[in-house]
């Protein structure tokens, strides 16, 4: 690249289609460019999206040596398809939807939306000034292979799915056969119209077409006991039962290690335990497997169940803190099409559901309703607890529609007691264990080193990473993925999480989840073939880029990378893995000596438009306010606000970031430096409910920036002059009021001191 | 009657959802109910007074086997047969018909509230009707009105409640509705013993059918 560096020619191009011509004076804006932003060839279109105008600059491109291109015209997320020049670094001035769309045509507005519109001149030339064109991850890896940890429902789904479409797939499960818990059942709930027996689990049919598929390999009573590596160049030792290792290449993992039923031990007060007539939803598939279709015998003295009560919720729900705590969402189905293994052998057998409410997703009302057709009895009721009676059971409960305690007599009770996903150990535990076992005091180190035993063995990918070994958790144990938008994704780029251990699910969800995840691995091995980022930035070529030399060794971007993309290498330095990164820039928000930056995004990217924004002195009575917006919901939301024509305040500029996470200290303090009066931080709303592209990006960044409070107390300026808002992508309405009343609380408490300094 | 009524429950070993099923009209619907209280919702006489439980109430009563508690309430009286209910059921329940059909079933075995007005009208219209095939109307209201509060015959209590209503009656009179001379036999039916084998055959046909459930 050092050669093109010396032949780097500038240009800028000013459209004056869309009544951008009307609204501005344009020549004006060709002079801005020429004398502000010194750009050497500066051009003006009627209609620059065009063909016409699209051919203009890439002529200029070929026949005048352009490689910086300005483009002045509407946002950057308009028209991306016309202002495509891959080999040319590309900067957008938003003059229409971010000028000319929220300003009202009015003649006392013209001269202010003017200034506007020269300042996004302005800063598009000396962004683009500080850009190159980013010439992708050169350490990208070739491997497209899959590799598929769990061989359950989920699990066979992927490894069927990807092998389908083609790809190679290494198929690793722990137990003696694939199957899962779905092979433990006698039946499973239906998929098909009209919805009302129980159906064949399909387990088998799928055995023995992974048996048959060439595509994939199928390693058994196996773990993974190392994964090393990158997306496109994963390295997994994969051990088996008698001990000899064999690793495996990857491109993308997808974890889908699933669950176990919550400990039944744990709920003494419902006689498990205390009766073997006590089973949880696992034991009664043993039982009506053993059954067979016929009459379904108890454990205790194998005779035919005549009456059985079914618990729903039994440790679900539960909001003592003591047991779990949500709702795991199948057991209803499951216990409607455990009755029916009884009502289709013996419609004479008793059946009762207890149930604080029934939630019966996917068609279950139909499966359900096919139950009371049979005659199964469905009471609202809160058990309390179910003893030993003679030679059967006694279940004690409220009737919660006739208000009162009551109780029911049976041979056999079968308690719902939900999932528990098998997600690894948390990591946030594991490295406090970590942190405590390099105590100084022995009993604490004691202590500590048998915690990360424990905890280490829980490990389902035994990871390398800095990070931890394994997915991050969010909610109950659950593996994070990103809820809200990105179901699959987690916060290890190319490993994705598919069914129960992501959140509980039933069976067709967990295929669902399964075939989604495949897909999303495919992508991901392709984009790292090419040294490609994956979503949300997909396609993205540019990498962090780390000036060793200026570290200081201060691990912030090892600790905060949401993705875990960044190790250590011998010297206690930054190992940027390329291909794990999302391109979110945290790091380099968080780097406190700036060395971290992008091709085309980068400290000097967005520091050099700041500078470039013309700051008029106190007495002028024009304020400037700065906004950082994310990239991904606040500043689509301001320009669909544009395109609904909701007018904001003339004073404020906008700089797009790509995470809030990105924002780097330095454009703050030099931002207020250079006399902006207030600067507006729009980033997603993080936490429980985040909305956050990059999981953690928001919170990090807000937390890097809920510091500032002290270097605006050095600099004897307010704390209102930084203000944080949250965002979301439908603010439309709401977003440019908050701008407007934000500049009129900045115009109240008067010019920031320090302009003119 | 309540020979039949102990002889029903021993039947059915206190299954009382199935005794529905089988001997109460539309009873094969109950099991259906899923509790939501749609019903009760939209019920326009608001369960007051007089309404013990609402119909979803009844239904789980019904599940839980409290027969006797089912039987002699006056719920299933208190129905005005809006069809509200059973318009807006989202199980399709036919409600207003089961409410019928349970409070006949308690009628026939003799449990039902003796003077519950509801029962009592209605029975009162039935006999009056089944007679001659036709209603009449002044022995209806003499039937209805000349009573007191244990139901026995009442002259005092009829010329009260005859003075009472009498603007009511003269407009009626007016009208044509209502003709004084019924008192004395009034209009009938053509074949009023066909009209009797009739009705004598149907419940033949329909004691049948149920005690063929009941098997």
């Amino acid at each position: 690249m050092s050669a093109t560096m010396a032949e780097k020619k500038h240009a800028a191009y000013i459209c004056s289609g869309c009544e951008l011509g009307a609204r501005l004076d344009v020549a004006a804006l060709v002079k801005t460019a020429t004398k502000d932003g010194k750009m050497p060839l500066v051009r003006e279109h009627a209609f620059l999206c065009s063909a016409e105008g699209v051919a203009m600059i890439q002529n200029d491109i070929d026949n005048e040596g352009v490689t910086h291109a300005a483009i002045c015209a509407c946002s950057r997320r308009s028209k991306t398809e016309a202002f495509n020049f891959p080999a040319t670094a590309v900067s957008r001035g938003n003059l229409r939807e971010g000028v000319i769309w929220v300003r009202p045509d009015t003649e006392e507005a013209r001269e202010t939306t003017q200034e506007m519109a020269e300042d996004y001149v302005r800063m598009a030339c000396a962004e683009v000034k500080a850009m190159s064109v980013p010439s992708g991850n050169p350490n990208v890896g070739g491997s497209k292979t899959l590799l598929v940890v769990g061989g359950g429902i989920s699990g066979m789904t992927s490894a069927l799915e990807a092998a389908k479409a083609g790809y190679k797939v290494v198929l690793v499960e722990k137990t003696g056969a694939l199957g899962g818990w779905a092979a433990q059942n006698y039946k499973r709930i239906p998929t098909r119209e009209p919805f009302k027996n129980p159906e064949d689990t399909g387990v088998a049919d799928m055995v023995s077409r992974i048996a048959a598929d060439a595509n994939i390999t199928v390693y058994l009573n196996a773990t993974v006991t190392k994964t090393a590596g990158a997306p496109g160049r994963f390295k997994a030792d994969i051990t088996v039962e008698s001990g000899s290792t064999v690793t495996e290449d990857a491109g993308a993992i997808i974890q889908a290690s699933g669950f176990t039923l919550y400990d039944a031990n744990k709920l003494p007060h419902l006689g498990y335990g205390a009766s073997p007539d006590v089973v949880d939803q696992g034991g009664l598939e043993t039982l009506a497997k053993v059954a067979n279709g016929g009459a379904i015998k108890r454990p205790s003295d194998g005779k035919e169940v005549k009456s059985v009560v079914f618990v729903q919720c039994a440790g679900q729900r539960d909001t003592t803190g003591e047991h779990l705590e949500y709702c795991s969402g199948y057991c209803c189905n499951v216990s409607v099409k455990q009755a029916m293994y009884f009502k289709d052998s013996n419609p004479d057998v008793e059946t009762v559901v207890l149930y604080t409410d029934l939630r019966l997703p996917g068609n279950g009302e139909d499966f359900y309703r096919s139950a009371q057709n049979k005659g199964v009895i469905f009471s609202k009721a809160k058990v309390s607890a179910v003893a030993a009676n003679g030679n059967g059971l006694i279940v004690n409960f409220k009737d919660l529609i006739l208000d009162e305690d009551t109780q029911a007599q049976a041979d056999l009770v079968v308690l719902a007691t939900g999932s528990v996903p098998t997600s690894g150990p948390d990591l946030d535990a594991l490295n406090a264990a970590v942190v405590a076992s390099e105590s100084k005091n022995a009993e604490i180190k004691a202590e500590a080193d048998i915690q990360v035993e424990k905890l280490r063995a829980k490990s389902v990918l035994n990871l390398t990473y800095r990070q931890g070994p394994d997915i991050p958790h969010f909610k109950h144990g659950f593996n994070d993925s990103h809820f809200i938008c990105f179901p699959y994704e987690t916060r290890r780029t190319a490993i994705y999480a598919a069914g129960p251990v992501r959140r509980p699910m039933d069976m067709l969800q967990a295929m669902e989840d399964a075939t989604g995840a495949a897909m999303k691995a495919i992508q991901a091995v392709e984009n790292a073939g090419l040294g490609k980022a994956a979503h949300p930035r997909a396609g993205d070529l540019s990498f962090p880029n780390v000036r060793l030399e200026g570290c200081t060794q201060c691990k912030r971007c090892t600790v905060e990378c949401p993705f875990g993309a960044i190790d250590e290498d011998e010297r206690r330095f930054p190992l940027f893995n390329e291909s794990r990164c999302r391109r979110c820039g945290t790091c380099m928000g968080a780097c406190p000596v700036r060395v971290i930056s992008f091709e085309n995004y980068s400290v000097n990217t967005v520091g050099s438009q700041i500078k470039a924004i013309n700051v008029p002195d106190e007495f002028e009575n024009k304020p400037r306010i700065l906004i950082l917006a994310c990239e991904n919901d606040a500043y689509p939301a301001l320009d669909m606000a544009g395109m609904n024509r909701h007018d904001y305040s003339a004073f404020v500029r906008v700089i797009p970031v790509r995470c809030l996470g990105s924002v780097n200290t330095i454009w703050i303090t030099d931002a207020l430096n250079s006399g902006f009066d207030g600067i507006m931080l729009m980033g997603c709303k993080h936490g429980e409910q985040y909305q956050c592209h990059f999981v953690k990006g928001s919170e990090l960044g807000r937390y890097r920036l809920s510091k500032v409070g002290d270097t605006l107390k050095g600099m004897g300026l307010e704390e209102e002059r930084v203000f944080d808002t949250e965002v979301a992508i439908t603010d439309i309405v709401t977003l440019p009021q908050r701008i407007n009343d934000y500049a009129a609380q900045l115009e109240a408490m008067g010019p920031s001191p320090m302009k003119g300094f | 009657m309540s020979a039949n009524n102990t002889a029903m429950a021993v039947r059915y070993k206190n299954n009382f959802l199935k005794e529905l099923e089988d001997q109460a009209e539309m009873g094969e619907w109950i099991k259906m109910c899923m509790q939501c209280g749609v019903c009760a919702g939209s019920c326009p006489t608001n369960f007051h007074p007089g309404w013990d439980h609402p119909p979803q109430e009844i239904f789980m009563m019904v599940r839980a086997g409290r027969r006797e508690e089912v039987l002699t309430s006056n719920s299933m009286w208190m129905c005005t047969s809006c069809y509200n209910c059973y318009v807006r059921c989202p199980r399709k329940l036919p409600i207003t018909h089961i409410m019928h059909g349970i409070a006949n079933y308690a009628h026939r075995l003799g449990v039902a509230p003796k003077l519950q007005p509801t029962r009592n009208f209605g029975k009162i219209f039935w006999n009056n009707a089944a007679k001659t095939g036709r209603v009449n109307e002044v022995m209806l209201t003499v039937d209805l009105y000349f009573r007191n509060a244990e139901g026995k015959f009442d002259l005092m209590a009829g010329i009260k409640k005859a003075l009472e209503m009498q603007s009511i009656a003269i407009g009626l009179v007016k009208a044509g509705r209502l003709n004084p001379l019924e008192l004395f036999g009034g209009h009938k039916c053509k074949d009023q013993k066909g009209i009797q084998a009739m009705l004598k055959k149907a419940r033949e046909l329909e004691e049948t059918r149920k005690a063929l459930k009941a098997a």
